[in-house]
């Protein structure tokens, strides 16, 4: 176990297509998670941000540029890439120098202004970046990774019934999520009459891209109960990378690790990410009882129950078919409606999965509150080999 | 008559009658690696510095395939226009244990396809234009080798 960082502030901008700045969402989420912890832009003495690569310069910098936005104050500041994990990258930044004594107060922005239809990669020729060579040489969009596990997930047990059940029940969870994109109840039929983009999964079983923001304000246990008695504690993070070899195909990569000279290890990468999690915690899956997951595609959250230990491989499907991961379930799965209901916002999504949590731990989640929840966990997953997963308590 | 290249330079054999791709071999612990690295092994415990090429088995096990079914982006290349679905493999390779993702070639739809089944290694054109034909590789079952 190590030492705890308080989570006093959280904040958000709601998810859609605005078409508007990303600092602009960064800078409202940050002025929420400010009044919500009852400190001034001025207490903060460390801003991390979560880059996004494509909103030109500013993105690229966005802890100077949330900074700029909130007035100078002569703040220290990191900006952190590492794809959809960004958001946990930029909080283990903050965690990491509160618990060095370095400062007491951060905060931990992220925003995101997204283009429509698939994410491509950036402009220019390069022959050398295997996200730029799938697309020319494969046509491999990020769908078609999803596409690939959705199949392996098939050959398990499960069916396109499944997946659609996992939108619905996604769906509802966020009907009365003020921050969510989609609020709108869906059926099997509407999953199952979608148009079919990688086979097996069709595009209501795929999430969007959306524009939002989420911020938090992290700060030291001592400075923490000055305002509050009881604050929610971030009691892990964990941002690992696969072990040699790693067998399983991950994107944007042409290939998996050959283990014809290692053998693959025991524990594969995305059961990994939470396995650290739970060890710098000192937890079991069993005592989580509410998670956030990162379901790019319907599928992918059947994978996350397995890969964070909510039951063993190959019994996702019975833990969904059973009602445990829906809201009054064993252990809810997604509350805020995840992807499906809010569409990627890269550099905001792990924060925001961070500020779900915490709202419910303080039983402040209105209709969709998770009764009793005490431990939650997070997951999700940078391209390359970015782990990401954040345990928090009360 | 056109130069033949291909998709990627190093990664491929393009002979018509030897396709295959090119990977590398650690010349200290084994590993193999594809697409080649050439600047250190990548197993952690070997990190040598000496890599050698080494063709890879041009038949492996279907592990998954999924469809696309809408075009991709730019710096995708459509061969067809109206654009043609097609069907993407993640095939096994026995020997070397490496999974490699390639296109399915056409005419080969995903309702087609079912894991498990053995697929073998040919070549295909990815680009064409007046003086150069660029060639990839793509995964055919083989029980529909004609």
């Amino acid at each position: 176990m190590v030492d705890q960082v308080a989570v006093l502030g959280v904040g958000m901008h709601p998810w859609g297509k605005w078409g508007r700045n990303f600092i602009e969402y960064g800078v409202k989420a940050a002025e929420d998670a400010l009044k919500d912890a009852g400190i001034a832009w001025t207490d903060v003495q460390y801003l991390a941000g979560g880059e996004t690569i494509r909103n030109g310069y500013p993105g690229f910098v966005p802890g100077a540029s949330f900074a700029q936005a909130l007035g100078w104050t002569g703040a220290r500041v990191s900006s952190s890439y590492g794809a959809c994990a960004s958001g946990t990258q930029a909080i283990e930044a903050a965690r990491t120098r509160i618990l060095a004594g370095l400062c007491d107060v951060a905060l931990v922005v992220g925003a995101d202004t997204t283009p429509k239809g698939f994410l491509a990669p950036n402009k220019g020729e390069r022959g050398d970046d295997p996200d730029w060579l799938r697309f020319r040489v494969l046509g491999a969009t990020n769908t078609t990774y999803f596409g690939l596990y959705a199949r392996r997930r098939m050959a398990l047990g499960a069916t396109s019934e499944d997946f659609a059940e996992i939108k619905v029940k996604n769906a509802r969870h966020g009907l009365t999520n003020p921050y969510a994109r989609f609020r709108k109840e869906v059926k099997v039929e509407d999953v199952l009459s979608s148009a079919m983009v990688a086979d097996p999964l069709r595009l209501l079983d795929i999430c969007a891209t959306s524009d939002g923001g989420a911020a938090l304000v992290l700060c030291s246990m001592e400075f923490a109960r000055k305002h509050t008695a009881n604050p929610v504690t971030i009691a892990a993070i964990s941002t690992v990378t696969p072990s040699y070899p790693s067998t399983i195909i991950e994107m944007p990569n042409f290939s998996t690790d050959s283990a014809a000279a290692v053998p693959a290890p025991v524990v594969p990468f995305r059961d990994s990410i939470a396995r650290a999690a739970y060890e710098e915690a000192g937890i079991d899956p069993s005592d989580v009882n509410i998670a956030e997951v990162y379901d790019l595609s319907t599928a992918l959250e059947l994978d996350w129950y397995e890969n964070i230990g909510l039951c063993e491989t190959g019994d996702a499907v019975k833990l969904l078919r059973d009602g445990a991961t829906k809201i009054g379930g064993r252990v809810p799965v997604n509350p805020s409606g995840g992807l499906a209901c809010f569409g990627e916002a890269v550099p905001a999504q792990a924060i925001a999965q961070v500020c779900e949590l915490t709202w419910h731990l303080r039983g402040q989640a209105g209709e969709r509150q998770v009764q009793g929840a005490k431990v939650g966990i997070t997951a999700n997953q940078g391209l390359f080999g970015h782990g990401s997963s954040v345990i928090v308590k009360r | 008559m056109k130069t033949r290249v291909p998709a990627v330079a190093g990664w491929l054999n393009i002979d018509p009658a030897h396709p295959r791709l090119i990977g590398t071999k650690c010349t200290k612990c084994g590993s193999i690696f594809f697409p080649r690295e050439t600047v250190r092994c990548r197993n952690p415990k070997c990190g040598h510095n000496e890599l050698a090429d080494t063709e890879l088995s041009p038949k492996g096990k279907l592990w998954s395939f999924t469809g696309a079914e809408y075009q991709p982006p730019a710096p995708y290349v459509p061969r067809h226009d109206p654009f043609q679905p097609f069907a993407i493999a993640a095939v096994e390779l026995e020997a070397e244990k490496i999974t490699i993702l390639g296109q399915v070639v056409e005419g080969v739809k995903v309702a087609d396809l079912k894991i498990g089944e053995e697929m073998e290694l040919v070549l295909d054109t990815l680009l064409e234009d007046a003086e150069t034909e660029t060639i990839v590789w793509k995964w055919k079952p083989v029980r529909s080798a004609a």
